[in-house]
């Protein structure tokens, strides 16, 4: 019987701990970098609110349409709440609720961009017109790209309902786009309130 | 730890209180004025930082259940000391549990460190002087017919048995400590951490590394 702890040449060895859980650890590096990333935006909105410092806001001469995009998330929080039924379904093994479910969410989400690209034709300014401009398609258009790769996840989910895949034991597929689906619906409310109401 | 996206429902409910949570501040805002705003989002703010902090404290605890353990002659022992594995009394704590047993013993020195310098990720000093002790406790050890391995553990001691739990599995725990009064481990109620933690039986030791020197010289004293 040997002794087996050596000596050990070079770097140290790689520290390996189970302090947090490889799931659980991905989750919050990723959350972590979408809070920097729209944390960023974030600043540069108010920092542009701030140095400003108008009387009225948004600045003289841009006009949001706050009620269409109040519509607009109300559509996309109905589109969470078929997410979540979608998979309480397939959890109580209905799949005709997980196709059903999952087809609303993606026709919500859908209707929510378009919406969108709509509202950008007729909303009287662009990028270009001055750092409020800039500021507001950046913030809006982030997230709108968040609703892209969200719309995706949910195609491929959806496709794969159809095609007979998940059952009440196994719905992984679901359960991670649709976490996605809701911190984007989180993300939406944090902007709509910060650029549209307040 | 709490993470509201662990799972879809979590997500969900998450997303029905940040809807709370901004409709009350804009609803303040806009009706009441911009400073009422202010004051809603700081309570708010506030309030769901005092419930995530205790729900953190009030979070039942899993205890850890070793991935596999010892055949049916077979006893795996984890044993968890810093400066006390070369104690006398722990040696013969562990040849009592394996007597009868072909033993399995794996030795874990966490690497202590100042909080300091663990904040700094400046552990390479701690990690060598652990691995120098393990070195030559896994030697002593040998030389008394125990078969060990070893491993350098993390600096948190609680930390270091769960690893070496999910690395190495065990039947029991034995935790070697200096006496009351002069063990930190037993300050921070390491022993009674590691019963709660870990779904095990745990054998606390007693090394009186002071006594047992003592003890020795008065043996290389008494023949002459």
């Amino acid at each position: 019987m040997g002794v087996h702890a050596e000596a050990h040449h070079g770097p140290p060895t790689a520290h390996q701990s189970s302090r947090v859980d490889s799931a659980t650890l991905g989750m919050l590096l990723f959350i972590a970098s979408e809070i920097m990333l729209f944390g960023s935006f974030f600043t540069i909105y108010f920092f542009v609110r701030v140095v400003n410092n108008a009387p009225e806001w948004p600045p003289e001469g841009f006009h949001l349409p706050v009620y269409v995009a109040g519509v607009n998330t109300v559509i996309l929080l109905t589109s969470s709440f078929t997410m979540h039924w979608s998979l309480q379904a397939i959890k109580r093994g209905n799949r005709a609720g997980l196709q059903a479910g999952l087809v609303l969410t993606l026709a919500l989400g859908l209707v929510f961009l378009l919406t969108q690209a709509r509202e950008y034709s007729r909303i009287g300014f662009s990028p270009s017109d001055g750092a409020f401009g800039s500021v507001f398609y950046g913030l809006t258009g982030l997230h709108g790209a968040h609703v892209f790769v969200g719309l995706t996840l949910l195609t491929f989910a959806t496709v794969r309902a159809f095609r007979g895949h998940f059952t009440a034991e196994a719905h992984h597929g679901v359960e991670i786009p649709g976490i996605y689906w809701h911190f984007v619906d989180v993300m939406w409310i944090v902007v709509y309130t910060t650029v549209y109401i307040l | 730890m709490i993470n509201p996206f662990r799972s879809e429902a979590e997500a969900y409910r998450f997303l029905l209180l940040s809807v709370g949570y901004f409709a009350a501040i804009a609803i303040a805002a806009l009706v009441i004025g911009k400073w009422a705003g202010i004051i809603v989002f700081v309570g708010l703010t506030l309030a769901g930082a005092v419930y995530v902090v205790r729900a953190r404290s009030g979070e039942p605890r899993q205890q850890t259940v070793p991935r596999r353990r010892g055949g049916e002659n077979e006893r795996r022992i984890l044993v968890v000391a810093n400066e006390t594995v070369a104690g006398e009394r722990l040696r013969e704590e562990i040849r009592s549990r394996s007597e009868g047993y072909e033993e399995q013993v794996f030795v874990v020195c966490p690497a202590l460190n100042s909080p300091l310098r663990h904040w700094a990720s400046d552990e390479d000093g701690a990690r060598l002087q652990a691995q120098e002790r393990l070195n030559a406790s896994l030697a002593r050890l040998h030389q008394v017919g125990v078969d060990a391995k070893g491993e350098i553990g993390d600096a948190e001691p609680l930390q270091a048995m769960e690893d070496a739990m999910r690395l190495f599995g065990a039947d029991e725990i034995i935790i070697s400590t200096h006496p009351e009064g002069r063990s930190h481990w037993l300050e921070k109620g390491i022993v009674e951490g590691a019963r709660e933690r870990f779904a095990v039986p745990i054998t606390h030791v007693v090394v009186d590394l002071e006594a047992e020197r003592e003890d020795v010289q008065a043996e290389v004293q008494e023949p002459t």
